[in-house]
């Protein structure tokens, strides 16, 4: 249900002016509460008989001004944070991939053991999963991340390839089969491409949560930028420093997130006008992986619908 | 396996105090979610602007930086919650947008020819929505809504890092203090987040393969 217009009639000017009035009233309201946020923050305060500047006081700022200290920010913690990212995307595309295959695979003794250790990865916290690793296998902090992140997002991605797979149409793979393809030729050749085109916009959300999840490292001990900034920087410059440390430690996440995300709704707007199947929505992976298994199951019944 | 009995009432204490933050947060998730998802489907274009923007906002920033906030900057702000407290919020107001979404992808999956066919036999606004749309976005909504908790779940153990004493922070000082028996400590943790995990995923896959089929 794309367009709500269909619940109500077509507003008329009456009901055109009091939606008009009442989107502004909410829209002034909105804004006076922000800005009382804001006037709050920027208040002097008393504290024990000092008067301590506003949060947007200059004094709480000027430290921003020292090129070194950007230098030391970007290089040392957005780096650290990028590269952790980096190395473990290309582990749990590997893996998904990997674990895609021998999920779906028509030998028993593989499926059911694989799909066992799926369900106990992707139901396990990340953080225990990086404890685990830090304590038991003594890797260092940045491998403990690096592998706990690609152990369970490959595990996420192999269960949405391995959706796209089932999604597939049947004749996909009667067709690989009857041009004399063996059964692993045609899943490779035929189904797979298929199916990662498919799920490119959701194993591309999947990597944003990869990317916050990298912060989850400033617990089991790894330099990146929330442990540079908000731990080692912000106890450096003092107590004082710390609401703009953390104001700009929040836009770099967003900045690096939020071009993560834009990009892959731009891939799924382009991948939904290219092949006419059905779009997923790369902002909600569970319930695209949800929706493409649905479709899987749905054509397993034989009562395929052409879309759902 | 000894050293697992033994620490039996300290994984107790920290499961139980999971087991709050999950309760707590996730109905207090599931309030702010809705409202949230009101507002992105509300006629108020004022209200749609906020809601998208919020969403989008607090969908990309990291849990760890959220409970950073509510566990280190909030009481030098001024704020005298309990770090349990504040914990909650946190998780409530990081676990909302995911609520709003998988309630809007619900409604959003209901086939348009459904509400056009309830106004063309004569319902209502009240009427399209109360008996035709919501039923069957239900069935679309719930599935999805239990991996958001399941999510949820796995992610109070972060809390266990902002001085909140769940399962985590639990496992952790037990893993110090028996240094001979890690293994067996993080497996045990690990089981009492999979006893969480494991039966709500079966119910999901359960109702998604039950409703699915009906439609």
């Amino acid at each position: 249900m794309s367009g709500t217009s269909v619940l109500f009639d077509a507003p008329g000017p009456k009901a055109r002016r009091r939606s008009l009035i009442s989107s502004i009233v909410a829209g002034v309201l909105i804004l006076a509460g922000l800005a009382w946020i804001v006037m709050t923050l920027a208040a002097p305060r008393e504290s024990g008989g000092i008067t301590l500047p506003g949060y947007f006081d200059p004094s709480r700022w000027d430290i921003f001004a020292d090129p070194a200290l950007w230098s030391r920010i970007l290089t040392a913690g957005v780096w650290a944070t990028l590269s952790a990212a980096l190395t473990a995307s290309v582990f749990a595309i590997a893996l998904g991939i990997l674990l895609s295959l021998m999920r779906s695979s028509a030998i028993a003794w593989i499926r059911i053991p694989t799909a066992v250790v799926l369900e106990f990865v992707r139901g396990m916290p990340v953080l225990l999963m990086m404890l685990f690793i830090l304590l038991v296998l003594n890797t260092g902090a940045f491998w403990a991340v690096v592998a706990a992140l690609s152990l369970y997002n490959g595990a996420i991605i192999g269960e949405a390839l391995r959706a796209g797979l089932a999604a597939l149409p049947r004749g996909q793979r009667e067709a690989g089969l009857s041009l004399g393809m063996r059964p692993l030729q045609s899943k490779m050749l035929v189904e797979f491409p298929q199916a990662f085109r498919q799920m490119l916009p959701i194993i591309v959300a999947q990597l944003v949560v990869l990317l916050k999840d990298t912060s989850l490292g400033a617990i089991v001990g790894y330099v990146e930028l929330l442990r540079l900034n908000m731990y080692q920087l912000a106890t450096f410059y003092g107590n004082r420093y710390l609401f703009s440390f953390f104001i700009v430690t929040l836009v770099l996440y967003l900045i690096m997130n939020l071009s993560l995300s834009w990009f892959a709704r731009w891939l799924s707007k382009r991948t939904a006008s290219k092949s006419s199947g059905t779009k997923l929505d790369p902002d909600n992976p569970n319930q695209a992986i949800l929706v493409a298994e649905a479709s899987a199951a749905a054509r397993q019944m034989g009562n395929a619908p052409g879309r759902i | 396996m000894d050293a697992v009995i033994e620490n039996l009432p300290t994984y107790w204490r920290g499961f139980s105090m999971t087991l709050l933050l999950l309760g707590v947060s996730g109905l207090s998730a599931l309030v702010l979610g809705t409202i949230i998802a009101a507002m992105r489907i509300s006629p108020v274009a004022s209200l749609r602007g906020f809601a998208t923007v919020y969403t989008e906002l607090v969908r990309n920033t990291p849990l760890t930086l959220v409970l950073f906030f509510c566990a280190v900057v909030l009481p030098i702000l001024g704020s005298r919650l309990e770090f349990a407290t504040a914990a909650m919020i946190g998780l409530a107001v990081y676990t909302s947008p995911f609520v709003a979404e998988a309630l809007r992808s619900g409604i959003n999956g209901v086939p348009i020819g459904q509400a056009e066919a309830a106004r063309s036999v004569g319902l209502g606004f009240g009427q399209t929505v109360g008996l035709i749309v919501l039923p069957q976005a239900f069935r679309m909504t719930i599935p999805p809504l239990i991996n958001v908790f399941i999510a949820l779940t796995k992610n109070t153990s972060v809390a266990g890092a902002f001085f909140v004493f769940e399962l985590f922070a639990g496992t952790r000082e037990l893993a110090n203090a028996n240094g001979d028996a890690v293994i067996a400590i993080l497996l045990g943790a690990a089981t009492f987040y999979l006893a969480i995990t494991i039966p709500l995923g079966a119910v999901a896959a359960q109702l998604e393969r039950k409703w699915v089929v009906q439609r």
